[in-house]
């Protein structure tokens, strides 16, 4: 294994294109994803295994972390199937021109807290109604 | 679809072309993301109609023939994505050789071990009495 050398410090220096924090943004929310998958699949063994148990896991995305949780990983959702959306129309060779590029990076972010924010309003007012 | 036909008899012949097999990875991660697509807002959907329900509820939901096929559906093709795109998160960031092949594997263990639980429960609640 090759000598660890010094690096000099680049991310604290140099500014953040958008497109740049968008990428890592998909890699740190697919990773998010896949973790809060794990609770997903609790919860449904919990629904498969009886009534006490689906209590026990309604009963912890109902508490204030289980609701944290579920905001992160909704926003998660959100921002990666957005994104994800314009990795396939990459794919088809559109969108590869600065503006496009840049002009789509916006519509993710803000489609993705839209899309975020109109889940849970639909979500509490369901609870609520 | 099979990689192998992208490439021509004499280039297969004569071993030419890439060492490496990363086209299926590609293609697989495409089809499982427009998968996806509709079954994962399906799912978001079809959660925030159900908020608060209650066992019984839960059950009668994930009963429903077109509810568990979408879970199924959904279960695999996000088993499968999720497991292509932490194998390039662990190719990318883990540089030590027996590690790298050990966290791989096991990654891929665990994301069949995940999928079968969940693919379990949903058979066990759809054909439950």
């Amino acid at each position: 294994m090759p000598a660890s050398r010094p690096l000099s410090p680049h991310l604290q220096i140099y500014r953040w294109p958008i497109t740049m924090a968008l990428s890592i943004s998909h890699r740190a929310t697919g990773l998010a994803l896949a973790a809060g998958t794990v609770l997903l699949v609790w919860w449904l063994v919990a629904l498969a295994a009886g009534p006490q148990a689906f209590a026990l896991a309604q009963g912890f995305i109902g508490s204030w972390l289980g609701k944290l949780l579920l905001l992160g990983w909704s926003f998660s959702l959100f921002f990666h199937l957005a994104n994800g959306i314009r990795h396939l129309i990459w794919d088809t060779g559109q969108g590869y021109s600065i503006k496009a590029m840049n002009g789509s990076s916006w519509v993710v972010i803000v489609a993705s807290v839209a899309l975020t924010v109109i889940a849970w309003v639909a979500g509490l007012a369901s609870m609520a109604g | 679809m099979s990689t192998d036909r992208l490439r021509s008899p004499l280039g297969r012949a004569l071993g030419l072309g890439s060492a490496k097999e990363g086209v299926e990875h590609w293609w697989v991660q495409r089809v499982t993301a427009l998968a996806l697509v509709p079954l994962a807002l399906w799912f978001v959907a079809t959660l925030i109609g159900h908020l608060g329900a209650d066992h019984a509820a839960a059950v009668a939901w994930l009963r429903s023939p077109l509810t568990a096929v979408a879970m199924i559906l959904l279960i695999i093709a996000t088993f499968a994505h999720m497991a292509l795109g932490l194998q390039v998160v662990i190719e990318d960031y883990v540089h030590h050789e027996a590690t790298k092949i050990a966290s791989l594997v096991l990654m891929r263990l665990a994301c069949w071990a995940l999928g079968a639980a969940a693919l379990f429960a949903v058979l066990r609640v759809a054909f439950g009495s």
